[in-house]
């Protein structure tokens, strides 16, 4: 017979014999291409090659589905695919420039967050349950989808500030995106692959990583930066809610993730917040 | 589909075992006790207030008027169950709780009183009188469970009444939607269209459809949790009588 079990990024595919004499290989791995693990290749000495096979697949499926999704969902409305808006307006774009605009910064944002997924994340141990996939799935396509119905539509509306709000939205954007980029590297080199100890991020050369000496979890306090600027940028009421539900949604991560380092570092730094500086 | 509001609560305060967890302390059991007799007493107002206009006019047109105010005014107050499990005085689920306040309230609000024209429809009739007698018997039930003093009776209601008083309920708020229909699309109540400098748009009238369509899957679920409940409930007390 065989089961499948979905390891956060790894999906475990186990085939077993029905002989009872091969034991199963249980094991959900850490993700690191590089290392190979020793157990599993223990559990290869012992099984004889043909009759019990374990494989391991790298399954960053989950998040590459999570974030392709927006991406081309956003695309979609963007290039006004049929059935969408009225049939005049097929196959045409906006003339309003924020709105290109405003569709490199939606689309560099999740091709952004697939690349950091490949290359840059190191994932913990942990396993993500079956419901949690279509529920995450539905918020980001659902919220994809109706923010870029808007954006795209024939009649949208610029913002009211013109060229001076649509500046301003763009310089916090893309401080944010890079900023929260800063943050992923730094969080990524302060564990080596295979090592388990925790530590405490601090503030590295890199100035946008100097937040966090006021915050705790400084990849989110970025990423809400950034939807506030693309708010600002597209004047959209949707990518309002957007922002809200995330931050809302972050918030509780982040001060999940404050309390938990509070716990585990006696000396950790008494100056910072979870999200907000010297706020929330 | 919020007509018998019955299924929220997982012990209904006290009617299930001796569990003594951390509950709520006296001064909250003396308010709750207030607030489920004022409850009950708001809807027997309702109650008499309607056979009263009946007997009055000798027909079942229009009875919403005359009734009107405290129906507004109770069910309106229900919100407070919200705060009572968000406080944690009461041990039922906040969305839940919320889910079911508030789909009654949109229904007295957004669509009842917002739409005139429904107004003098029997359907509305159907799901205030569904309401009226779900709500005295759950909230005579509470009272009597927070005195430890619930009578058979009460219960056997509570978890008999819903079978035809459940369907009732949703038929009269499905009818009352749907006869609200027109209205809406041809006033465009509510409703938000594009250009606009927020780019939003809103439609009610698509909203009203998506609510009466939701209806389809949420509906049979409460309705066969009630079903399971009053076999649980109920059960082991016929078991009890028979082995007697």
């Amino acid at each position: 017979h065989v089961y499948l079990q979905y390891s956060n990024c790894f999906l475990v595919f186990h085939v077993f014999v029905s002989d009872p004499q091969w034991y199963p290989a249980r094991q959900s791995i850490r993700l690191d291409p590089k290392g190979k693990s020793l157990k599993d290749e223990d559990v290869l000495q012992h099984l004889p090659v043909g009759t019990t096979a374990t494989f391991y697949f790298r399954d960053l499926g989950v998040f590459l589905t999570e974030y392709a999704g927006p991406l081309l969902i956003y695309l979609m409305f963007y290039f006004r695919v049929p059935f969408i808006y009225a049939p005049k307006y097929d196959f045409t774009t906006s003339k309003h420039w924020v709105v290109h605009l405003a569709c490199m910064c939606h689309s560099f944002h999740y091709v952004k967050r697939l690349l950091e997924t490949l290359f840059v994340h190191r994932f913990s141990h942990g396993t993500m349950p079956l419901r949690n996939i279509f529920k995450n799935c539905t918020y980001y396509w659902g919220f994809a989808a109706w923010m870029a119905y808007y954006i795209n539509h024939p009649l949208y509306t610029p913002p009211i500030y013109g060229e001076q709000q649509i500046r301003l939205a763009l310089i916090v954007f893309l401080f944010c995106q890079i900023g929260n980029f800063s943050i992923h590297i730094a969080l990524r080199n302060l564990r080596p692959p295979g090592s388990k100890t925790r530590k405490i991020p601090y503030p590295t050369k890199n100035p946008f990583t100097w937040i966090f000496l006021l915050v705790s979890c400084p990849n989110y306090t970025y990423e809400l930066g950034s939807w506030l600027g693309f708010t600002l940028m597209t004047q959209c009421l949707p990518v309002a809610a957007f922002t809200l539900v995330g931050f809302i949604q972050m918030t509780v991560w982040a001060k999940g993730k404050h309390r938990s380092y509070l716990k585990e570092f006696r000396d950790y730094p008494t100056l910072r917040s979870p999200i907000l500086p010297f706020i929330l | 589909m919020s007509a018998p509001a019955m299924g929220t609560s997982k012990t209904a305060h006290t009617d299930s075992s001796h569990k003594k967890k951390k509950g709520p302390g006296t001064l909250a059991i003396a308010y709750l006790v207030i607030y489920n007799v004022v409850m009950t007493a708001g809807w027997l107002v309702i109650a008499v207030g309607l056979v009263r206009a009946y007997l009055a006019r000798g027909s079942y047109h229009g009875l919403y008027y005359s009734i009107e105010k405290p129906l507004k005014f109770f069910q309106t107050g229900a919100l407070l169950e919200i705060l009572h499990c968000a406080v944690g005085i009461v041990p039922s689920s906040v969305v839940l709780t919320g889910f079911q306040v508030m789909s009654r309230v949109f229904l007295t609000w957004a669509v009842t009183h917002s739409v005139r024209e429904v107004q003098s429809e029997d359907s509305v009739l159907l799901f205030v009188v569904a309401w009226t007698v779900t709500e005295i018997i759950r909230y005579s039930f509470y009272t009597f469970s927070l005195l430890n003093h619930l009578p058979y009776l009460i219960k056997w209601a509570r978890y008999t009444f819903f079978i035809v008083l459940y369907p009732m309920g949703v038929a009269g708020e499905l009818l009352t939607i749907y006869a609200a229909l027109p209205y809406v699309q041809k006033t465009g109540l509510y409703s938000i269209t594009l250009p606009n400098k927020y780019n939003f748009s809103f439609d009610y009238h698509s909203f009203l459809i998506l609510v009466m369509v939701s209806y389809i899957p949420l509906f049979p679920q409460l309705y066969f949790h009630m079903m399971r409940q009053r076999k649980k409930v109920l059960g082991h007390v016929e078991e009890y009588s028979k082995v007697e």
